[in-house]
């Protein structure tokens, strides 16, 4: 097995920025998967790219502006019908302050 | 002749409806049959929507009727099921949204609607587009109409069966890295991925934004370029969407290539390739010189960086994107004691292994310390790659390569190695990164009667030449359609 780019307490600190609960099985698998995508993704730094500026968006320039107008219509029950848990026109949550 | 209705190309069923000769009501029941017999070995729905679909076809009946027809009226097509549609289930294929209605339509499902066009179902895909196999679902995999022990091809792998086993007459999918051009390759039928901003994103669940576009299925170029026509243009609720005026795209369909330009770049005829693949790709250009297009050789030397390129881009926006799904207002929840249970438990239980493998990957990227030397080194990577296409236009009109190294592979081959899975995508995913107009048409079979596909890729917002250049080859060359197999 090659060297690991990326430590079980790296892989740990990154499921809790993205949110994710995990088993150590489930840290194990990453650590691994986690470890070769980023072998192979070294790749890159064979280029030189000192002088040369970053790509975000491809798209023509410039952003389209428009009136600040209200086009929708609040529509609250048809929100509120994928909640998977709603108190009268509230998305309801476990108990936030002890 | 009515039983084979289902297998009408959109172009066809255009004309015979507005001639009134066949009803859209016989066509959609035609579609309907035919999925209900080949649905059980294909999989390539999620949700069929029959009786919604009946509505909409006597409804378009009514208006054709009135001599009132846009193109697209009555014509029943397949949504791939990351497409918000009002009141009918969208999933994404995952079981975070298995049980999402949206409360409102996509803008290209809104345009499609107001045309009159018949929405059969809603498609099966990799879980958030994110795969290229349509193994990645969470309602298990869809088979390849050609060889039901191969994959169809992803993410948009349903959408690109039932049209190869006509159960519809078109669909829609999405590309982000190839998930329009490999399944149509893998299933032989035509797909496009327009240039991004040419069709609006809202509505669409998002994988990557900066290389997220929606496009066609369809079985000939000439219906292809009939769907762009609909689905393109400006839109306010999307601000990346183009402002150009959208072109009569079946106009540009002349037959004539003489003094086109067609580059042949060499990092895509590599070791490693399928040697049937290369044949066949290259028995087509050849076939185009004897129409009187031109071959130049070029070079696109960064080609061997775009996967890595993409896979630090796209799931770094990806982290950024699924972020939402949080167990809140919409999607599962999983049980929970607290708020921090609830985001973690019902992330974890309701993504599947390769979105949080994503997730997990776009967030390291992004993440304090290791920004820099990943996910700005692969925006500095993109660049690159769109100089390479860049300076290749300045001596071609247009770039013809194969779609996939191989033909379709077999269900499992790939699911053990992400890193294999990735690979797949070599030669599609450039033409995201830089934000180009590709399309996939089938051009052979191999041995094992699989369909090969190739691609043709133009500058941005090239798209007649793109269809032009795949309908001069499909009218004068296309083998005949084989029977699929299920």
């Amino acid at each position: 097995m090659a060297e690991k780019k990326i430590s079980l307490e790296q892989v740990r600190h990154v499921a809790r920025l993205a949110r994710l609960e995990m088993s150590a099985d489930d840290e194990a698998r990453l650590q691994a998967d986690m470890s070769s995508i980023l072998a192979y993704v070294e790749k890159l730094n064979e280029l030189d790219t000192t002088d040369v500026p970053p790509t975000a968006q491809v798209g023509e320039a410039g952003t389209p502006i428009r009136d600040d107008a209200v086009t929708n219509h609040p529509a609250p029950e048809e929100m509120l019908a994928n909640a998977p848990a709603r108190q009268g026109g509230f998305f309801k949550v476990p108990r936030i302050i002890e | 002749m009515t039983s084979e209705l289902n297998k009408l190309s959109v172009s066809e069923a255009r004309d015979m409806l507005r001639k009134r000769e066949v009803s859209s009501r016989e066509i959609t029941r035609a579609c309907l049959d035919r999925i209900a017999e080949v649905e059980p070995r294909l999989s390539a729905f999620i949700t069929v929507s029959e009786r919604e679909a009946l509505e909409q076809a006597d409804a378009a009946d009514r208006r054709l009727g009135s001599g009132d027809a846009p193109a697209m009226c009555g014509i029943p097509i397949a949504l791939k099921d990351i497409y918000c549609t009002r009141g009918v289930r969208t999933t994404c294929a995952s079981k975070i949204l298995e049980n999402f209605v949206p409360p409102f339509d996509a803008t290209v499902i809104a345009k499609l609607r107001a045309e009159g066009a018949v929405f059969l179902g809603k498609t099966n895909m990799d879980e958030f587009a994110m795969g290229s196999s349509t193994e990645n679902s969470a309602f298990g995999p869809t088979r390849n109409p050609y060889d039901l022990e191969r994959v169809a091809g992803g993410s948009s792998g349903g959408s690109a069966a039932a049209v190869a086993a006509d159960e519809c007459l078109a669909s829609l999918g999405t590309d982000t890295g190839g998930s329009i051009r490999e399944p149509a390759s893998f299933c032989g039928v035509v797909g496009i991925k327009p240039t991004y901003s040419r069709v609006s994103r809202y509505g669409v669940i998002a994988y990557a934004s900066s290389l997220d576009q929606v496009g066609p299925f369809a079985k000939t170029v000439r219906d292809a370029a009939i769907l762009l026509r609909a689905l393109a243009g400006v839109d306010s609720h999307d601000s990346t969407c183009s402002a150009r005026p959208v072109p009569d795209y079946e106009k540009a369909l002349t037959g004539d290539v003489k003094g086109l330009r067609i580059g042949v770049p060499k990092e895509y005829f590599v070791e490693g390739m399928e040697r049937e693949v290369k044949i066949a790709v290259r028995a087509a250009l050849k076939h185009y010189e004897s129409l009187g297009a031109r071959l130049v050789d070029i070079s696109l030397p960064h080609t061997p960086y775009a996967i890595g390129c993409y896979y630090l881009v796209a799931t770094a926006e990806a982290s950024a994107n699924l972020a939402r799904y949080d167990g809140v207002r919409y999607g599962f929840r999983a049980e929970s004691e607290n708020t921090d249970e609830l985001y973690n438990r019902s992330r974890a239980k309701g993504f599947g292994a390769e979105v949080k493998r994503r997730i997990m990957l776009g967030t390291f990227a992004l993440s304090a310390g290791y920004y820099d030397a990943y996910y700005l080194k692969a925006q500095k990577v993109r660049t690159l790659i769109r100089r390479d296409f860049e300076r290749a236009f300045t001596n071609c009109d247009v770039i013809v390569v194969p779609v996939a190294p191989a033909t379709a592979f077999r269900l499992g081959e790939k699911t053990a190695d992400p890193l294999t899975m990735y690979l797949s995508d070599i030669f599609t995913i450039s033409v995201n990164l830089a934000g180009l107009p590709g399309m996939s048409i089938p051009c052979g079979y191999d041995g094992d009667g699989l369909p090969i596909g190739m691609q043709m890729i133009g500058p941005a917002f090239s798209e007649e030449t793109i269809f032009r250049t795949g309908d001069a080859y499909e009218r004068s060359r296309a083998q005949a359609k084989r029977p699929t197999k299920v």
